[in-house]
């Protein structure tokens, strides 16, 4: 038996073979299907999910090996409000699609929690393993520089009202 | 295989609309307004529009969502006419039925062949409204206005939202046409807005709206393996060392039906013979496929191969062998004697595959005698005759859903999966989700044919382009007509703008299968003939933009009236605001190089400039600049990301995307051997959306046609180097 912590819910798979990749096992077997079948071999970023924080390619990762492991998928991305890249997204409108937007937004996502103000070329190697063929590539990149904009602002505010608490 | 009979290629693409549009305008008229004269009150009005008691208003659009965006802009032009608030519009993929007419998504057909019913749809909804408010307070209703869901009557201050109208509304009967009025443009409030996608949260949060999302109680998992080489039968198979795998259920032959498997999306239920394997998961039937081992029987297969293909086209061409005559104007023999400059030059291209994100699949529940298929299918509308074809059933037992497709162009007009599903759910005798691999997508393609031209003009003294000539040879089966999507179009130019044309063509024969393919014909066409005019102009010594609006001309329309014609000054203005936009003439950095590209595909004037830069044999794309007229815009941010998209495809096909064939089987298998144009490698793209106010025609395609000889004008300019093959990686490129 495998345990997983998906979008912070243990979830055990049990009786499935170790070899199934974490896509087909979120698929088939958790009810997640935000995560997309695209490529199967790595090459095109549409199931990718979050492993312990990280950007990684579902269709990769034998769910055998993930014990106690914690995956994010886009079902988990947002807390109380949409996260500030899904917003974007729909602010944006930059899906034609979409079927490959998730994993455009888990990507996205992971490289502003580490980056909050990438640059262009920044932006060009975190998403380069994100294929769209719609061809949404100059809206994601305008939506990942306002979510950017939105979260660097965003945490600029919570620093300065924590200052003010601090300081009163 | 591939046999001429095609009802749709044969048909023009116009006779295809007034075919389409007949069936629309008959539902219109005839069936979905029919069913507004309801014995119960209700909030449904049609069948397009029901208003909820939360005062939402849900509208349902009839044609499948493929990314096109017309789940969202299908609604909006009932909305626009029915004047409901816009936040309060829920959009909902109608089912699939024949009192929604002609439910399917190709040759950028849906908004044009469903202008005039939705907006007739929408007014008369308001007017019923109208009269419902005019009735209850007493008042004339001509005294009676409408906004943002409410009926006014500003004399008394008298307001009513449509949620409390439409009770009384849904009980009267149909109003003569003639009582419905329609907007003016100018009147218009939500259309040429810029409007989001109506599922885009949907998409932000993971929802499961796709095909491959379709889950009903009782499913099975299904894999079906064909043979490599096209047409080849499965005739034994190490089935029973399958069905002892883990999580496999059962595996079995299925015969298939005799070809040919040629691209008849209306009329063929054909389908290939392969092994499916049937297992509890998807994984599961994907793993067994690593120990399956078949015996094909290759007698009736395809033995292609794409290398001999282009040689003997080559041949051909250079040979000036002519089997067809297209399209003969004026005496060119004539034009090319007195030229004062000639050229001669040959494009070719190669096959290339749909390769969008999401695999074929579909759930089919074929069990019962209750027929029930969840698809993502591009021709909903022509898969219930197909199935009482294929399984000897009632029409009304079979019930087709659409969900969102992950992409379209073209490649999911074709059924055959659904026809596999089906197969493979009765044989087993529960609902079946059948995935295709992403290998078998590539493999089992209906793919862009490769095409190839010999094009030669001729200059007058006075600059003028007087002649042209273009040999095509075309792949073929039978060595008579062309292929689907490899053959020529005649089009208004040059056919009926340049004095001395002749069209002529030549076959080259070839079994692998294909079909629709984002703009189809026009998608390499477009290639071989603006870079002709770039080349043309140069060894004129003009501006490439002088001589492209000199050889256009000024004949106005060249069939009035008629969407898909040119229109002369609708190309010229685009031709215009694209090369202002882009600083046409201006001094460009080292190693730079503008290119310029006009195009007419499905009703579409398209002009575009891309800005590149050259160093050794890698590009950069910079920037591209987008000039559309393509009518009234409906939903302005919905067309610009058509556009958008339609650069970054047709960037993504020509730099190297090309599929080779051996021994009639693809050799390319998934997006490492078949690259798509990643994120570093694209322009910055630059849309200008000419709302010229022509009726509005579709946006899905007639963008990709101009980019990749605008990329290759450009290339030219950069480094004086001309690009006559796609993809461009077959001469050493690589677009940086």
């Amino acid at each position: 038996m495998t345990t997983i912590t998906i979008n912070e819910k243990q979830h055990s798979f049990n009786g499935i073979d170790p070899t199934m990749p974490l896509l087909w096992a979120l698929r088939d077997h958790a009810g997640i299907q935000g995560v997309k079948y695209g490529c199967g071999v790595g090459q095109c970023g549409a199931c990718t999910v979050w492993l312990d924080g990280f950007a990684v390619r579902s269709c990769q990762l034998p769910v055998g090996t993930l014990d106690g492991r914690s995956i994010t998928t886009v079902e988990g991305l947002a807390g109380n409000a949409l996260h500030p890249v899904q917003q974007a997204w729909i602010d944006h409108d930059v899906a034609q699609c979409g079927y490959c937007q998730a994993g455009q937004i888990m990507s996205a996502a992971a490289l502003l929690e580490r980056n909050p103000s990438p640059s262009d070329d920044e932006i060009d190697a975190a998403m380069a393993g994100n294929l769209c063929r719609c061809g949404t590539y100059v809206r994601i990149k305008s939506a990942i520089k306002a979510a950017s904009g939105a979260m660097t602002a965003s945490a600029l505010f919570y620093n300065a009202m924590e200052a003010e608490e601090v300081s009163a | 295989m591939n046999q001429p009979s095609n009802p749709i290629a044969n048909t023009d693409r116009r006779d295809f609309l007034k075919i389409s549009l007949g069936l629309a305008l008959c539902s219109s008229g005839s069936i979905s307004m029919m069913s507004l004269a309801s014995a119960e009150a209700s909030g449904t009005l049609n069948a397009y529009v029901s208003i909820n008691a939360d005062g939402s208003v849900t509208i349902y659009g009839p044609n499948p969502e493929v990314g096109q965006g017309v789940n969202t802009s299908l609604p909006m032009i009932v909305a626009e006419e029915l004047d409901a608030k816009w936040d309060d519009v829920r959009c909902e993929a109608a089912p699939v039925q024949q009192q929604y007419g002609m439910q399917f998504a190709g040759g950028s057909l849906s908004i044009p062949m469903r202008w005039d019913e939705m907006r007739k749809v929408g007014a008369t909804a308001k007017e019923m409204l109208c009269r419902a408010a005019a009735t209850q307070w007493g008042v004339p209703r001509k005294e009676l206005t409408t906004a943002d869901s409410m009926v006014l009557h500003s004399r008394s201050g008298k307001a009513a939202h449509y949620k409390d109208l439409v009770a009384a509304a849904s009980l009267l009967s149909v109003p003569d046409e003639a009582d419905v009025r329609l907007k003016a443009p100018e009147q218009y409030r939500l259309l040429g807005q810029r409007i989001s996608n109506a599922s885009a949260e949907g998409i932000a949060t993971g929802e499961p709206i796709f095909g491959i999302d379709a889950q009903v109680d009782g499913m099975v998992y299904a894999s079906f393996v064909k043979c490599p080489s096209i047409g080849g039968v499965a005739k034994s198979a190490n089935l029973e060392v399958i069905k002892a795998l883990p999580g496999i259920i059962d595996a079995f032959i299925l015969d298939g039906t005799p070809g040919p498997y040629n691209f008849n999306i209306r009329e063929s239920y054909a389908i290939q013979s392969g092994v499916a394997i049937v297992g509890k998961d998807t994984w599961s039937t994907f793993k067994a496929r690593e120990t399956l081992k078949v015996d094909w029987d290759l007698s009736t297969a395809s033995r292609d191969d794409s290398d001999a293909i282009e040689a003997e086209a080559l041949a051909a061409l250079a040979a000036g062998k002519v089997e067809t005559e297209i399209e003969r104007a004026g005496d060119v023999g004539a034009a090319f004697a007195s030229a004062a400059m000639t050229a001669d030059a040959t494009y070719s291209t190669d096959f290339v595959s749909h390769a969008q994100l999401e695999p074929q699949g579909v759930v089919v529940s074929a069990a019962t005698s209750a027929i029930e298929v969840w698809t993502s299918s591009q021709t909903p509308v022509f898969v219930t005759s197909n199935l009482v074809k294929l399984l000897d059933v009632t029409p009304g037992n079979i019930t087709v859903h659409q969900l969102r497709g992950g992409g379209g162009f073209g490649r999911r007009l074709s059924n055959e999966y659904i026809y596999e599903a089906a197969l493979i759910s009765r044989r087993v005798g529960a609902p079946v989700k059948l995935q295709w691999k992403r290998e078998d997508d590539m493999a089992f393609d209906y793919f862009r044919a490769p095409t190839y031209y010999r094009l030669q003009g001729a200059v007058s003294t006075d600059g003028q382009l007087t002649g042209w000539k273009n040999l095509v040879a075309s792949a073929s089966a039978d060595g008579k007509t062309a292929n689907y999507g490899a053959g020529y179009r005649p089009y208004d130019f040059p056919g009926k703008v340049i004095p001395n044309v002749a069209i002529e063509q030549s076959f080259v024969k070839s079994q692998t299968p294909t079909g629709a393919w984002r703009a189809p014909i026009s998608n390499v066409y477009a290639f071989a003939e603006q870079s002709f005019i770039a080349e043309l102009a140069h060894t004129a010594g003009q501006d490439h933009r002088d001589f492209l609006l000199s050889a256009i001309g000024d004949k106005g329309w060249i069939k009035e009236g008629d969407m898909a014609s040119l229109n002369t000054a609708r190309a010229r203005a685009t031709i215009e605001a694209v090369t202002k936009a882009a600083g046409w003439g201006r001094t460009l950095p080292e190693g730079h190089g503008l290119g310029l590209a006009f195009f007419l595909s499905h009703s579409g004037h398209i002009a575009e400039v891309a800005e590149v830069s050259v160093e050794g044999k890698r590009i950069t794309v910079h920037d591209v600049w987008v000039a559309a007229d393509v009518g009234q815009v409906v939903n302005l941010s919905g067309l610009e990301n058509q556009l958008q998209g339609s650069v970054i495809d047709g960037l993504s096909s020509m730099a190297a995307q090309s599929i080779s064939i051996k021994k009639g089987a693809v050799v390319q298998s998934n997006y490492d051997s078949y690259p798509l144009l990643r994120m570093p490698q694209s322009p910055r793209v630059h849309v200008l959306a000419l709302n010229s106010g022509y009726r509005p025609t579709g946006a899905g395609e007639p963008a990709l046609p101009p980019l990749a000889p605008a990329v290759c004008n450009a290339v030219f300019n950069a480094c004086g180097e001309r690009i006559r093959a796609l993809p461009i990686s077959k001469a050493g490129f690589t677009i940086v």
